[in-house]
C-alpha cells in the first residue's frame, strides 16, 4: 500500500470539481485491487478464437475437471431409481429400465463452471425433463435437484423446461461414469455447471424456493453465466 | 503439546526465491527467504498462492523440506504434474530473484521432532518423501539415533528424489535403513521390491508391534490407505499411525 | 477404481487456520451424524475451486464447509457437535 491516504472527503474543500472527486475514487480503488503478481504465470487461459461464445471471465479447457465435494456414489443399477416428487399431483418413479425405456435425445452443448472453464460442444444423451414432467399437474414453481451423497441444487422451474434440461446418462458416446456423475446427472447447460448435480435421484417440487448445497455458501441463487451470477450478491 | 494450539491466523507472506535444485527430471526444490517466517517443525507445510495479471488465483499445498532448524529459509521440493496448473510454473517458471506468496506453516498434527521417540517407520510414495525427508534432515541435525525405517516407493530410481542424501544418512552409525520399493522400472541388477506397498512387504520391513513405533505414512491416497489399513491389519496401534494424503497423481486427475 | 480427489484434514488446515487462531488439524471434533471422535487431520477432505468440504472418516457427514468468496468467508460448521481445541485457552 502507498503512503497515507485520505481517508474521507474531508480535505476536499468546497468548490472543488467533480474531477477531483472521480480521481480519489479511482486511486482509492487502485489502492485495494494493489496486489502481488507472479511473474511469468498465465493460468490456463486461452484467448481470441471463441470469444463469441465463452461467458464473461472464462476461458477454453480441452479437458474435463472432477470436482468434487464428496466421495463418489456407487449406487447399484438395480438398486437405483429416480422419482418426481413433492408438490405434484402424483409422485413419478423409474426404475433403470423404465428410465431407458423413455424418448431420449441427444444435444450438443457448452459447459460452463463457475470456476472459470468452459468445455465446448459436449455431447449428451438422455431425456428431457419436459419428458419427465410430461402429463403431471406441477403445483410448486420451484425445484430441488437430489442426489446420492446428499448434493442439492435449486433452479425456478422454468429453468429446467421448455427444452432448457436433460437428465443424462451418456457422455461422448458411453455411459456416464461415476466421477462425472454416473448413473445420471442434471444437465442445465445454460446455468454454471454446478446446477447440473451429478449423482441424480430426482426433482422435488416445491413452493418456496430453498437454496441448495453451494447456493447456501455464496455462491448466487440463480448462476447464469452470460450475467456473470457466481457469487451471491452479484 | 500443550499451549502450541493458540497460534494465531495465518495470512499470506511474500518469500524470496533464493535458490534452486533441481532434484529429478520431473522435480525440482526451492528455497525462500521468508522475512518473518515463525519457524517450523518437521512435516508441515505450505500454502502456496499464483496469481496472475487478469486476477486468476490458483493455490496448492507443498510440503515443507527443510528441516526446523533452517531460520528463515523454507524449502519445498514440488513435482510437476503433468496437467497441473501451478507444478509447471514452479518447475519450470519460477526463477531466483522471484518472489512467491505463501501461507504457514500448517499442521502440527503431521509432525515428528525427536523428543517424540521412536521407533520410527516412514513410508514415503512417489512425492510423499518430502516432509518425511524433513523429519529425516532434522534427525540428522539434532544427531538423533532413533531406529528408524524409510520405505520409500516409487517409479523407477530415476523417480527418487533425495536419492544421494539417503544414501549419506543411511547407515548402521546413523540408525536409519532406507528400503525402496520401484514399481515401474529397476536398475539391471536390481534385487529390492518391484512393486507397489502391499501387506506383505509391510510384514517384512515394520517394525514388530511391540517396539511400539511411530509411523508417519505420505502420498498418493490410495497408497496410504492402503498402507495404514494394512499396519492396522498387521497389529499395529492406529493411534500411532500418521497420514498425510497428496490426493491422485497428474495422471490420473483428469 | 477411480480416483476422487480425497485429501484429509491436513489438507484444510491452511484456510481453517486463516479462519481461527488455532492448529486446526490437532483440533478434535465429534461427529454429528454418528457421534465419532476424531481427530481433524484425519477427517476427509475435498477441496477445489469452488471450496473446501471436511467430511467424517466413518459416515461421510459433511462436518464443515468453507468457501472464500469475494473478501468473504462462507462457513458452516452445523457437521461438527462439538469441536475441541486442545490447549487454546491463551
Amino acid at each position: 500500500m502507498r503512503g497515507d491516504r485520505p481517508s474521507s472527503f474531508s480535505n476536499l474543500k468546497s468548490g472543488d470539481g467533480v474531477d477531483r472527486i472521480a480521481n480519489f475514487i479511482l486511486e482509492k480503488a487502485a489502492c485495494m485491487t494493489e496486489r502481488f503478481v507472479s511473474r511469468g504465470f498465465r493460468g490456463r487461459r486461452q484467448q481470441g478464437e471463441f470469444t463469441g461464445r465463452v461467458p464473461p471471465g472464462q476461458y477454453v479447457e480441452s479437458g474435463f475437471p472432477v470436482l468434487s465435494a464428496g466421495p463418489t456414489p456407487r449406487t447399484p443399477l438395480d438398486r437405483w431409481n429416480l422419482s418426481i416428487e413433492g408438490k405434484v399431483d402424483r409422485a413419478r418413479r423409474w426404475t433403470w429400465s423404465e428410465f431407458h425405456a423413455l424418448p431420449r435425445e441427444s444435444v450438443t452443448k457448452d459447459i460452463h463452471c463457475v470456476t472459470k472453464w468452459t468445455k465446448l460442444d459436449t455431447h449428451w444423451e438422455g431425456v428431457s425433463v419436459d419428458t419427465l414432467l410430461a402429463g403431471l399437474e406441477v403445483r410448486g414453481r420451484y425445484v430441488i435437484g437430489f442426489c446420492d451423497g446428499g448434493y442439492t441444487t435449486n433452479l425456478p422451474l422454468h429453468d429446467l423446461t421448455g427444452g432448457k434440461a436433460f437428465v443424462v446418462d451418456t457422455y461422448e458416446g458411453h455411459l456416464l461414469a461415476p466421477e462425472h456423475g454416473g448413473p445420471v446427472r442434471l444437465l442445465v447447460p445454460h446455468l454454471y455447471f454446478w446446477k447440473s448435480a451429478k449423482w441424480l435421484r430426482g426433482l422435488r417440487v416445491v413452493e418456496a424456493d430453498e437454496p441448495g448445497f453451494w447456493e447456501s455458501l455464496g455462491y448466487h441463487n440463480h448462476g447464469d453465466p452470460w450475467k456473470e451470477e457466481r457469487y451471491s450478491g452479484d | 503439546m500443550e499451549g502450541r494450539a493458540l497460534l494465531g491466523r495465518l495470512t499470506w507472506q511474500l518469500g524470496d526465491v533464493v535458490s534452486v535444485h533441481t532434484e529429478t527430471t520431473r522435480t525440482r526444490s526451492i528455497t525462500l527467504a521468508v522475512p518473518a517466517w515463525p519457524g517450523h517443525r518437521p512435516g508441515q507445510h505450505v500454502d502456496v498462492r499464483l496469481t496472475a495479471e487478469d486476477g486468476h488465483q490458483a493455490e496448492r499445498s507443498y510440503s515443507i523440506a527443510s528441516p526446523s532448524e533452517a531460520g528463515n529459509r523454507v524449502t519445498l521440493t514440488i513435482e510437476r504434474l503433468e496437467a497441473g496448473e501451478v507444478s509447471p510454473y514452479l518447475v519450470n517458471e519460477l526463477r531466483v530473484g522471484d518472489r512467491l506468496e505463501l501461507r504457514g506453516p500448517i499442521g502440527g498434527y503431521f509432525v515428528w521432532e525427536a523428543q517424540m521417540g521412536g521407533p520410527l517407520l516412514l513410508l514415503a510414495g512417489g512425492s510423499g518423501i518430502v516432509p518425511l525427508m524433513a523429519m529425516l534432515r532434522h534427525r540428522a541435525t539434532v544427531g538423533s539415533k532413533l531406529p528408524t525405517r524409510l520405505l520409500y516407493s516409487a517409479r523407477s530410481s530415476e523417480d527418487v528424489i533425495y536419492r544421494d542424501e539417503l544414501a549419506g544418512l543411511t547407515s548402521d552409525a546413523t540408525g536409519l535403513e532406507t528400503i525402496y520399493a520401484l514399481t515401474r522400472s529397476q536398475p539391471s541388477g536390481w534385487s529390492g521390491y518391484r512393486r507397489r506397498i502391499d501387506m506383505e512387504m509391510l510384514r517384512d520391513v515394520a517394525w514388530p508391534i511391540d517396539r511400539h513405533p511411530q509411523a508417519f505414512i505420505c502420498g498418493p491416497t490410495p497408497l496410504v490407505e492402503a498402507a495404514a489399513s494394512s499396519l492396522v491389519t498387521l497389529g499395529h496401534d492406529a493411534r500411532h499411525i500418521k497420514t498425510e494424503r497428496f490426493g491422485p497423481t497428474g495422471a490420473d486427475r483428469r | 477404481m477411480e480416483m476422487e480427489n480425497k485429501l484429509d484434514g491436513n489438507a484444510a488446515g491452511g484456510v481453517l487456520q486463516a479462519i481461527f487462531p488455532f492448529d486446526m488439524t490437532t483440533a478434535e471434533g465429534i461427529c454429528a451424524g454418528c457421534g465419532e471422535h476424531y481427530v481433524m487431520a484425519a477427517t476427509a477432505v475435498y477441496k477445489h475451486g469452488m471450496g473446501t468440504i471436511l467430511r467424517c472418516p466413518s459416515c461421510d457427514t459433511v462436518l464443515i464447509r468453507v468457501a472464500e468468496i469475494k473478501g468473504c468467508y462462507w462457513l458452516d460448521m452445523r457437521g461438527m457437535r462439538v469441536l475441541l481445541l486442545l490447549g487454546a485457552v491463551a
